[in-house]
């Protein structure tokens, strides 16, 4: 240590060794596991895992629906943080708590109700339904159980940043004969734009593993519904860990690279602005 | 070695030894029923649909052990997927016995070492005092008039079974629709194939588990037959009796699901004798009239026939021995690449 332990907030040894235990126990040594079973395949026979055409298209349910859930999220969360720190009304404080329901609801039983809502028979899907629209038991009704999962990362993201936003720039902007369009272009989109990749990119993380609430709206037909984290369940149904793991490394590394890069454009983003 | 390096590693050790401590307390606090003076605790992990089942068994079974020993017995029920159930006492969830849908279930607890070989024949009947068959739930007047095997496959009838891959409950479903299909075309594996490819064309929804099939079937009313544990497809007219009727295919599978003591839990915890006769005790009048009213057929012939009126005993059943046991069954249809995964890749 260059300065001789002398630190602004003290306990940081502590504190340091607390955060290296939890990271290690609940994130380092899982993951590892996770790499020492799918090393009991060969590279041959990890490739012939996750390249199965039925694997492939799981993949590809799971990134399409995922990745347009958390584009729709990115829209719409910024839409929701802009309406909950910008205006007031009745109700307001119970609204915010609502947003974060899906952090805490079982996912399961957000799916049974989404699935009982929008099939053919429910509420929500008899309107569909009558212009020939079905949502449950498609990759629709994946999306939309992606959206509501989804949600609370991007809005939860983008609401501090849009409190410290100072109205007054916008003022300033609006005086100096700026459209309303420009102004949200040119002032706001910069400020929370980081913010709203950073919800996205956890979004987006969020979604390619999520299985409780899909496997009951997705009609997991293989092929055409069969998210890669039912795969992976099937895989474990059979006691094939080494398999299931391969899978799983995928979706793993695919949700690291999302949010390293999403973590790099924010730098970078940062350093442009001089903050 | 500095102040702050040192500092970290007594939290990480601290850390651990916390946590080490938490799990050698849980080890003491079940070694506390090796006394076993006035009442033992015993888990049972079981399957989804045997909640009701067990919910009642239980509490005759503590009034029988209070009849015969003078001791309280208290069963702590787990239920969920079959397959997921075994991964987890493999795993070492602490379970006394386990009741699962499948021998293959239960072998996989034993290659994990918990269960000993023989396990089958530790108990009568194969270790199933309760059995079942796969049935049809249709929707009332019975519309796309279905009967058969051969009714459901043909086209514009929607089916509704859970997943093979991940169900155990489906496995049965798939295995019953091979026998008909094996009976129909003479062994020609060709054509058995394609009768289960346009069957599985037919599936609507292929949800994880049998629960959720019900209640795709039922609440959310997708398709026209649902494939079902004859017990499932009781509940569920009594729950809706004018909604749904239960068709008996001419053949069917006779599902056995198996019972077994886990026998280094029971060994490690003093709990054997106990959990011997919660097993043995299924085979009582008693509780195979339980069974029969909860929709298992009772394995004893005489209690099966006083519910000649809710079964019907006539319809011819294969078992899983005419597949050449779990083992084999699971290699051919259910592995990786095996016939159930043919059957969608060709599609």
């Amino acid at each position: 240590m260059r300065r001789s332990g002398k630190r602004v907030i003290p306990g940081f040894g502590l504190s340091m060794g607390v955060t290296l235990t939890m990271v290690s126990l609940i994130v380092v040594i899982p993951l590892a596991s996770l790499v020492v079973f799918t090393a009991k395949l060969s590279p041959a026979e990890i490739w012939a895992t996750i390249t199965r055409e039925r694997v492939l298209a799981s993949f590809k349910v799971s990134f399409l629906t995922a990745f347009i859930a958390s584009l729709i999220n990115a829209v719409m969360g910024v839409i929701l943080a802009w309406v909950l720190v910008r205006y007031d009304f009745p109700l307001k404080r119970l609204l915010d708590g609502l947003i974060e329901l899906p952090f805490a609801m079982p996912t399961a039983v957000a799916g049974i109700a989404l699935t009982s809502l929008t099939s053919d028979k429910g509420l929500i899907g008899q309107l569909f339904a009558r212009i020939g629209v079905k949502i449950a038991y498609t990759r629709i009704g994946i999306t939309v159980a992606l959206v509501f999962i989804g949600i609370p990362f991007v809005v939860r993201a983008v609401q501090p940043v849009l409190e410290k936003l100072d109205p007054t720039y916008e003022e300033a902007a609006g005086s100096m004969g700026a459209s309303r369009a420009r102004i949200f272009r040119s002032v706001i989109l910069p400020e929370i734009l980081p913010a709203t990749m950073t919800g996205f990119g956890l979004a987006f993380g969020r979604c390619l593993g999520e299985y409780g609430s899909v496997v009951f709206i997705a009609g997991n037909k293989p092929f055409e519904t069969e998210i890669t984290p039912l795969i992976i369940m099937s895989e474990l149904q059979e006691y094939d860990y080494a398999s299931a793991s391969a899978i799983a490394l995928v979706i793993l590394a695919a949700a690291f690279l999302i949010l390293f890069f999403v973590n790099l454009i924010q730098a970078r983003n940062s350093k442009i602005l001089g903050r | 070695m500095n102040k702050f390096v040192r500092s970290a590693l007594a939290a990480a050790v601290a850390g651990v030894t916390l946590l080490t401590g938490c799990a050698s307390g849980a080890g003491s606090d079940s070694a506390s029923n090796d006394s076993g003076s006035e009442k033992v605790t015993i888990t049972n992990v079981s399957y989804d649909p045997t909640r009701e089942l067990y919910a009642a068994y239980n509490e005759i079974f503590a009034k029988h052990w209070k009849e015969l020993k003078g001791q309280d017995v208290e069963v702590t029920q787990s239920h969920g997927g079959s397959g997921k159930q075994a991964l987890e006492v493999a795993n070492g969830l602490e379970a006394d016995v386990v009741t699962l849908a499948l021998e293959y279930d239960v072998n996989a607890v034993r290659d994990a070492g918990l269960i000993e070989d023989g396990w089958v024949d530790e108990f009568d009947k194969d270790s199933s005092p309760y059995t079942s068959t796969i049935v049809f739930l249709v929707r009332k007047g019975n519309p796309k008039n279905i009967h058969d095997w051969d009714d459901i496959v043909k086209e514009g009838v929607g089916v509704i079974t859970p997943n093979p891959k991940t169900s155990g409950g489906a496995r049965w479903n798939y295995l019953a629709a091979w026998a008909f299909a094996e009976k129909q075309f003479g062994n020609d594996e060709e054509q058995v194939k394609d009768f289960m490819k346009k069957l599985f064309a037919n599936v609507l929804v292929l949800d994880s588990g049998a629960r959720g099939s019900t209640t795709t079937f039922v609440e959310n009313g997708q398709g026209d037959v649902l494939l079902a544990w004859e017990n499932e497809a009781y509940l569920s007219i009594q729950d809706h009796p004018d909604e749904y009727e239960i068709i008996t295919p001419s053949i069917s599978i006779l599902a056995q699901p198996s019972v077994a003591i886990v026998d280094s839990v029971v060994d490690k915890r003093g709990t054997r004798e106990v959990a011997t006769e919660y097993l043995n005790y299924l085979y009582s009048d008693e509780a195979q009239r339980l069974a029969g009213q909860n929709y298992y057929r009772p394995s004893n012939p005489d209690i099966l026939n006083e519910f000649s009126d809710t079964f019907d005993l006539h319809l011819s059943l294969v078992t899983i021995d005419d597949f050449g046991g779990w083992d084999a069954a699971q290699e051919k249809h259910f592995a990786d690449g095996g016939v159930f995964d043919q059957i969608y890749e060709q599609q």
